[in-house]
């Protein structure tokens, strides 16, 4: 396998520095803010209040396989076995203070929370706004099932105004208007480098793969809107480049190219890596870090504030499973798949429940699918030995395919 | 050239012996706890059946759970390849199959030259497997074998609503207590494991002719309960069991 990528250092050194500062907020004047996800976090940077992810929070926990013991603690408090495992993860760190960071997340003054993502966030928000006794303020984004509707429009932006003023009354200063033009661009510019950083995998061999991407994804989710991330990406994106230069592959003489949907399973990611390897298998895109530069067409770079509603409620997850299947066969000819792994995540209903109907809606490719059943960071839900022969069948599948393409039959 | 095709499940062990595209010799035992030695009992035992030694075998390859575990193997592959072999070589019509092994069931779509296209497997659930038919039998106190032609004289079958294994174990307890009668029970526990199945074919999407393969095929209550939910005939072959060690010889027969 191709060695590790050189900027995976600097990348978690800038990891360490931001929570570094997340937990040193209080001494350094500043703020924190506990976002999910999918929420839109530009104002904040803009108004100098450092965001903090429990989501990115729950996949470190995940990959230090501490998941399913986190779960286990929330389910005794009657949280039911069927709620998302990062919820789980972080009620749960809230209480035990159990984290791979030292004393867990540092404490919120305030919540922002869009449900774009999903319904759970609204719940799991709620109980921590009551715990920490903060405010908490939710940007609700209405479902496209097939269209984004001028009402929608109106609807997002109003919320977009009220936003602006919960931060004002929080902070208790003026937002500063002109600091969000330069934090909108910089966002704009660092979903683009990411846009062009995934677009490497499109060389064949591929530089990097989904699990590649799964780990340079924080920097997107937690720090967009900063100079560092741009900065980051820059470097990443020139390492691949020198890579397919090269002809260096992330998986040794590649042969097949699939695609991955929905979240990671982050405590099985070596052995996921490594099994897809075995079978000259590079995973060369997924649906889920490219949510992370799937809207940029929304946003007008001289107005982001005033269009970055539209852009929020379009995210992958907030579409009907037609589009979510458009979006996938755009992928299988942008990435040239010879087949999708298909994670259906227990933890997450809005990304599992579409997907027989996806498989359905592309069957037309004529690309085989793969569903594998196990939880982002719950190692109680994975069945190594069920998977294990799933994968390799699939392969066997694929390859057998790929044999009768070549010779013609 | 002799080779061999060894299938590894979770219940049993099954090998076949084949000379070019001639099946020479079988041979089936149950696995127990260590599928290692299963297997080198199961090679054994079929050398001493087929007279001949060890040294005649020119290739082996090993499928089903234990395949990797198999040191005598030349090469491992999946139970939906090997499956999808031994069908094509016994059935040729055939284009979708069934599998319900102990624990994991399968449907499988074949291209028109025997190819596999496509597959379907049961998610981590144990309610769709052989697994789920044997705890049901033991429920009603009757040997395996016996239970699917007690399932065919039920006129009226239960309905048995779980699809978990083990709440449709207490569901059945109470259709005893209720006073259903036997046959009929046993009959609604077949048509619950056939929609399941169904359920699957639906997924991957059939293409007739249909055929099952595993030991389960025998079980004649099952293949009714199927057919008559699918509405089209389902195909066995007396080597439904060996179909998987007979794809397994056969692909040993190409290396």
């Amino acid at each position: 396998m191709a060695e590790r990528l050189k900027a995976t250092r600097e990348m978690k050194k800038i990891m360490q520095r931001y929570y570094f500062e997340a937990k040193n907020a209080r001494f350094i004047g500043k703020k924190v803010a506990w976002i999910t996800s999918g929420g839109p976090v530009e104002p904040l940077i803009a108004m100098n209040i450092i965001p903090v992810y429990p989501e990115n929070h729950g996949a470190m926990i995940g990959a230090s396989k501490k998941g399913g013991k986190l779960s286990e603690f929330a389910e005794g408090l009657g949280y039911s076995q069927d709620v998302c495992s990062y919820a789980k993860n972080d009620i749960t760190s809230s209480i035990t203070k159990e984290s791979p960071i030292k004393g867990g997340l540092p404490k919120p003054d305030m919540l922002i929370c869009s449900n774009n993502i999903c319904g759970t966030v609204l719940k799991w928000y709620e109980i921590q706004a009551r715990k920490y006794n903060v405010p908490l303020f939710i940007y609700d984004t209405p479902f496209v099932h097939t269209e984004f509707t001028e009402e929608a429009r109106d609807y997002v932006n109003e919320q977009t105004k009220e936003y602006v003023k919960f931060l004002e009354k929080v902070t208790g200063k003026k937002f500063n208007y002109r600091r969000m033009k330069k934090v909108g661009r910089l966002s704009i510019e660092a979903m683009r480098m990411w846009k062009r950083v995934l677009e490497t995998a499109e060389h064949h061999p591929s530089p990097m793969t989904a699990f590649d991407a799964f780990f340079h994804l924080a920097l997107i989710v937690t720090l967009r809107g900063k100079k560092v991330v741009v900065k980051y990406y820059k470097t990443l994106l020139k390492e691949l480049q020198e890579r397919s230069k090269e002809n260096v592959g992330a998986v040794d003489e590649e042969k097949y190219r699939l695609l991955w949907d929905n979240l990671p399973i982050w405590y099985r990611m070596r052995w996921l890596s490594q099994k897809f390897a075995s079978h000259q298998a590079a995973l060369v895109a997924d649906t889920y870090t490219q949510a992370w530069c799937g809207v940029i067409d929304y946003i007008d770079e001289e107005d982001f504030l005033g269009t970055m509603g539209e852009a929020y409620t379009r995210i992958h997850l907030n579409v009907g499973v037609d589009q979510m299947a458009e979006t996938i066969k755009g992928f299988i000819q942008q990435y040239k798949a010879d087949g999708i792994v298909m994670h259906s995540n227990m933890s997450c209903k809005p990304y599992s429940f579409g997907q027989y109907d996806i498989q359905h809606l592309i069957r037309e490719t004529g690309i085989p699918v793969l569903m594998i059943e196990a939880d982002m960071t719950d190692e109680r839900k994975f069945s190594q030995s069920q998977i294990e022969t799933r994968i390799d069948a699939f392969m066997e599948v694929i390859k057998q395919r790929k044999q009768h393409d070549y010779t013609g039959n | 050239m002799i080779t061999l095709g060894i299938d590894v499940g979770s219940l049993t062990a099954k090998a076949v012996l084949m000379d070019g595209d001639k099946i020479i010799e079988k041979h089936l035992i149950s696995v127990g706890y260590n599928s290692k030695t299963a297997a080198d009992k199961l090679l054994s035992e079929l050398l001493d059946k087929a007279f001949i030694e060890r040294k005649a075998i020119a290739k082996v390859v090993a499928t089903g759970y234990g395949r990797n575990s198999i040191g005598f193997a030349d090469k491992a592959t999946t139970e939906i390849i090997c499956h999808g072999k031994g069908i094509h070589f016994l059935l040729p019509e055939v284009r979708t199959i069934i599998d319900i092994g102990g624990q994991d069931s399968k449907v499988i779509v074949l291209d028109g030259n025997g190819t596999v296209a496509n597959f379907v497997m049961n998610d981590k659930c144990a309610a769709g497997t052989g697994r789920f038919l044997d705890v049901m039998a033991r429920a009603m106190e009757t040997e395996i074998n016996d239970f699917g032609p007690l399932a065919l004289k039920g006129k009226n079958p239960s309905e048995i609503s779980s699809v978990c294994t083990v709440f449709a174990e207490s569901e059945i307890i109470s259709l005893v207590a209720k006073g259903e009668k036997r046959e009929d029970i046993t009959s609604g526990i077949h048509f619950s494991i056939a929609r399941r199945i169904v359920s699957m074919v639906k997924r991957v999407g059939l293409i007739p002719p249909l055929a099952m393969s595993g030991g389960v095929a025998l079980n004649v209550g099952l293949i009714h309960a199927l057919e008559s939910i699918l509405e089209t005939p389902v195909s066995t072959t007396p080597l439904s069991q060996f179909s998987g060690a007979l794809g397994a010889a056969l692909l040993a027969q190409e290396l």
